[in-house]
């Protein structure tokens, strides 16, 4: 259909979709900032002095003074939060306490290599998990139904951090298919090559993700098979395979985009991890040093930033679910 | 018949596959269908008819299977067809149109994709199968089609989705054309106007149609010969007019003998219910299936299988008794409750409700949308008032009103015995929320699963009559006990209870408090005729028992007209229509009421010719001007009023005692008009 035919009734769910979106994307600030609020004030008045925590028994009264200051921990609470808010809007993540540098030369970085393991994480398992949903449904009550369902959940039952140790001493160790760390060496970090490294990682988060991911799959395409406009796609003489691809899948793999995106803070909590087992320099490495450091402003800012690609992802699932299914769309026009 | 038939079933045998049994749901069954021929299946509910249109689909669900016989299309034994065979049939000869249209279209993929879907399986390109698309919705009567190709199966009213069906399953110019209730669940109007276009369509390309349907109305008038399955087994087949003149099968008998046909009213005549229920899926016979329900049974019926007998040449039915089925007994159910006291029989036809002035307005889409103008109705004590119209004309917003579930706009009062109501129901007191009640179509959604029956009952009497717990299960008791829900019963929960018991139960909850007004929604609606005109029974005992009034919200006319003493008819929130019973149904009509009424096909099979509505209800958002009915009134144009009718809403005026209509054309001219 020309563009040029765009009916009053599209224009009008133009505008209803633009007002949903532009709805859902207050919300969601408004998420993130509450999520900044709490973030401070569990950091700052929970463990009770940050600079006694941070520098430890031995420091000396100026020492304390002399880190408060430093630090911007000597003003109220109230001008430290704004003040942090301040530069946080402006992008300046803060100053790291264990190596007085900005905040943001230390994650940045390593959000880019948690990126890279997502990325190639994710491209595993949403395919892997969706076929094998699909499989499932398609052959239910057969052995292979069984096999993916019962063995998916049993796989999500094993926390990632075992499946990682597992699957470096299996692959890694003893057949040694895959390398054992997730970071290629200098002078040998051609993009096939990093990818190469991340397989192992990212398949240590597929075992956990995939039995969620694939029983959602799973039960929207069953109950897409036994619909009525299934029955009826058959009826027309469609074949099977025709009916499936054509009617099912796109009914049947609504939800399980929303179970995906649902699914995103479990893969930045399994990063953390994963990437620990596997020594990758990686967002959940530097969050866990930053942990065991008590470096507060690092933990701050980290949580802030993974609320945000949480309510990101939230917020697509969300706007591909109203584009993708018209009822939800008359829905939110209504 | 010298042709060889389009679709024959020989001795065929389905089964389902319950927990590990395979359970016989068609028993032998056989027939044929000739080119451009007609055949009807009727039956109630688990008699197998669906099987039977699905089984001739070769579309059997996954537990389902053919057991024996076979199924010849054209003369072909189509039986253990592979499936890429089966398909290119259905790509080719055979097609299906389905009981519920809204869901048998795929939710996200524009309507005029499916259409066009059909052509291309054939072959056609895809930019020539859109335009054949859009020739296949002109031929089902859809105007704008090129709109209606670019909307989902949500933005589709029944009517019209159920025409996009038809296209569908017509595009492949099928010779054999299978319809499962195609009109089940449509409004009376746009039911006549999808069988007309049936009726217009198979004159025109010929295809021969297997028509499945609950409804014997339909069915004899769009059928050249019926069958009448009964627990999987074809009991009797005749040509139409034949068989229904002279049911020879004691079901069939019973069957036309459970509506409520034209004329039959409450007062006069207690309806036929078939006693007993159909029997389990699968169970074994050794005699006839029907034996145990039937009044004429006989030993032999028990332990032999009964063959087709021919009643005439175009006639059969499997009864060893057939002769004598038109001399069937009547069943009626015995009544053995206490008389009305003499006290409360005076009383009878007293003013009780007076609703004045009510109107209701939505806020939709930021605007206001009038679903409920000005209804001023009365009902007397002891009597039922049944409100009709098409969906969306607001009888249930009014029953809401009523009830208190949603609050009348300023002005609008409900008087009840003399008391004004309050508003909404938690401003009401115990005594005001017992004595109004509500039935409602679905007992499924309605009762509480989780409980026990009498703790259903008992919970409501608990409330409503301040009872204690010891107190209100007997009365609990002695209430299911009235609605003859067996004592057995009482300690089971819903699921495990038929869909006319569930109904009981939800009756006698709402008699808990003794009320003196229920209002029914559609209570027979999901009920098969035999268990309907049980239940009407039933509220018809109460009445006379209790001296309570009904408010019988209800689609099927001949239900409405059976057991109402007023009728009002509603058109878009307006009362066009109020009066007696027999004058709403005897004339002079509102053009309305008279299109209504011209739309049920009526199982006597007398002709009557039909009133159209042209057009569809609009939207109440935005009426029409004048009077509401005037773009789609029948009557409207040559009656020397157009102009009046667009510009000037009428009034509700008195034009015969006790007869009430919305309408600026005279009666006089009306009556005129109508003979």
């Amino acid at each position: 259909m020309p563009i040029v035919s765009l009916l009053a009734a599209e224009y009008k769910l133009f505008e209803v979709m633009k007002k949903f979106i532009l709805k859902r994307l207050g919300l969601s600030v408004i998420t993130v900032f509450l999520v900044a609020v709490i973030v401070f004030f569990l950091t700052h008045i929970l463990p009770g002095n940050v600079a006694r925590q941070y520098l430890g028994r031995g420091a000396t009264e100026e020492d304390l003074v002399e880190f408060r200051r430093v630090f911007g921990l000597d003003k109220s609470l109230l001008s430290q939060l704004f003040i942090w808010i301040k530069d946080l809007l402006q992008g300046d993540l803060g100053t790291s306490m264990q190596y007085r540098g900005p905040v943001s030369d230390l994650l940045l970085p390593a959000i880019g290599y948690s990126s890279k393991l997502a990325g190639v994480a994710f491209f595993l398992i949403v395919p892997i998990s969706i076929l094998g949903g699909v499989v499932a449904a398609m052959n239910r009550g057969k052995k292979v139904d069984r096999l993916i369902t019962v063995g998916g959940l049993s796989a999500a039952v094993i926390p990632e951090f075992v499946w990682a140790i597992v699957l470096v001493l299996t692959f890694g160790v003893t057949f040694q298919i895959f390398p054992v760390t997730a970071f290629p060496e200098e002078g040998n970090r051609d993009v096939l090559n990093q990818i190469w490294y991340l397989i192992l990682p990212s398949i240590s988060l597929l075992l956990v993700l995939f039995g969620y991911i694939a029983r959602i799959a799973r039960a929207g395409v069953i109950e897409a098979l036994e619909s009525d406009y299934m029955r009826t796609a058959v009826l027309k003489g469609l074949t099977r395979r025709q009916a499936v691809t054509k009617h099912v899948l796109r009914n049947a793999l609504l939800p399980t985009i929303a179970v995906i995106a649902s699914q995103v803070p479990y893969l930045i909590g399994g990063l953390i991890a994963v990437e620990i087992v596997f020594n990758y320099p990686g967002f959940g490495t530097i969050l866990k040093g930053a942990v065991d450091a008590r470096d507060y402003s690092v933990l701050q800012s980290g949580v802030i930033i993974s609320s945000l690609v949480i309510v990101g992802f939230q917020l697509i699932a969300d706007i591909l679910f109203a584009v993708l299914n018209p009822r939800i769309r008359q829905k939110v026009s209504e | 018949m010298s042709a060889v038939p389009t679709l024959e079933l020989r001795d065929l045998e389905v089964a389902y596959t319950v927990r590990g049994i395979d359970r016989e749901v068609l028993r032998s069954v056989s027939l044929s269908i000739a080119p451009g021929e007609a055949y009807g299946l009727v039956g109630e509910s688990g008699c197998g008819k669906s099987t039977a249109a699905f089984a001739a689909m070769r579309y059997l669900p996954r537990n389902g299977k053919i057991t024996g016989g076979s199924i010849l299309f054209e003369g072909k034994n189509v039986t253990d067809l592979s499936d890429d065979d089966v398909s290119a049939l259905r790509r080719s000869a055979i097609s299906m149109v389905y009981q519920n249209p809204a869901t048998a279209l795929n939710p996200t993929i524009r309507v005029g994709d499916q259409v066009a879907e059909v052509f291309q399986l054939s072959g056609v390109s895809k930019l020539d199968s859109f335009a054949m698309a859009q020739e296949a919705l002109v031929k089902v009567q859809i105007a704008d089609p090129a709109q209606v190709m670019r909307r989902y199966a949500h933005q589709l009213s029944g009517g019209m989705a159920q025409r996009v069906v038809i296209a569908m399953a017509l595009a492949s110019n099928p010779r054999l054309l299978v319809m499962d209730e195609p009109t089940t669940g449509l409004d009376a109007t746009v039911e006549a106007e999808v069988l007309d276009l049936v009726r217009d369509l198979r004159r025109e390309t010929g295809t021969a149609v297997l028509f499945i349907s609950h409804n014997l109305g339909v069915i004899r008038h769009m059928c050249d010969r019926v069958g009448v399955l009964y627990a999987g087994a074809l009991v009797e087949q005749g040509a139409t007019a034949e068989l229904f003149n002279n049911p020879s099968h004691p079901y069939t008998v019973g069957l036309l003998r459970c509506i409520p046909r034209g004329g039959l009213h409450k007062s006069t005549d207690r309806l036929d219910t078939i006693p007993g229920t159909p029997p389990a899926l699968g169970l074994h016979f050794d005699g006839c299936v029907y034996a145990e329900r039937c009044a004429l049974a006989d030993d032999k019926c028990r332990t032999q299988l009964p063959q087709m007998v021919t009643i005439s040449e175009s006639h059969v039915a499997r009864c060893f008794r057939s002769d004598k089925a038109g001399s069937l007994p009547h069943l009626v159910e015995q009544v053995d409750f206490a008389p009305q006291s003499a006290d409360k029989a005076t009383h009878v036809g007293e003013l009780l409700l007076e609703i004045s002035h009510l109107s209701k307005v939505f806020t939709q889409d930021g605007n206001k949308v009038r679903v409920i103008n000005d209804v001023s109705l009365t009902l007397g004590v002891g009597e039922t008032l049944g409100l009709v119209g098409e969906s969306g004309s607001g009888k249930t917003t009014i029953a809401k009103l009523l009830l208190g579930l949603v609050s009348p706009e300023e002005g609008g009062v409900v008087t009840l015995d003399g008391k004004g109501l309050a508003k909404t129901l938690n401003r009401r007191d115990v005594h005001d929320v017992g004595s109004m009640q509500i039935v409602f179509q679905n007992p499924d959604q309605a009762l509480n699963r989780r409980h026990s029956v009498t703790r259903i009952v008992s919970r409501a009497v608990e409330r409503l009559r301040s009872f204690n717990v010891k107190d209100s299960i007997n009365r609990a008791h002695e209430l299911l006990s009235g609605m003859r829900v067996d004592a057995t019963l009482h300690s089971a929960r819903p699921v495990q209870l038929s869909g006319g018991l569930k109904q009981r139960v939800a009756i006698s909850r709402a008699f808990a408090g003794s009320p003196q007004i229920v209002v029914c929604d559609e209570p027979t609606s999901a009920l098969d005729v035999s268990v309907q005109a049980a239940i009407l029974n039933l509220l018809v005992d109460l009445q006379k028992q209790d001296g309570v009034s009904f408010i019988f919200i209800s689609h099927d006319l001949g239900v409405v007209r059976y057991i109402s003493d007023r009728i009002a008819v509603l058109y878009l929130g307006r009362v066009v229509e109020f009066g007696t019973s027999q004058r709403v149904f005897n004339g002079p009509f509102h053009p309305y009421t008279e299109a209504l009424l011209s739309s049920v096909p009526n199982i006597d099979g007398s002709i009557r010719k039909r009133i159209p509505l042209t057009g569809v209800v609009p939207s109440p958002s935005n009426p029409p001007s004048g009077c509401v009915l005037n773009p789609r009134c029948p009557r409207k144009a040559g009656s020397g009023y157009e102009k009046l009718c667009e510009t000037e809403e009428p009034n509700l005026t008195e034009v015969e005692p006790g007869h009430f209509m919305r309408c600026h054309i005279p009666v006089a001219k009306l009556k005129q008009l109508q003979n």
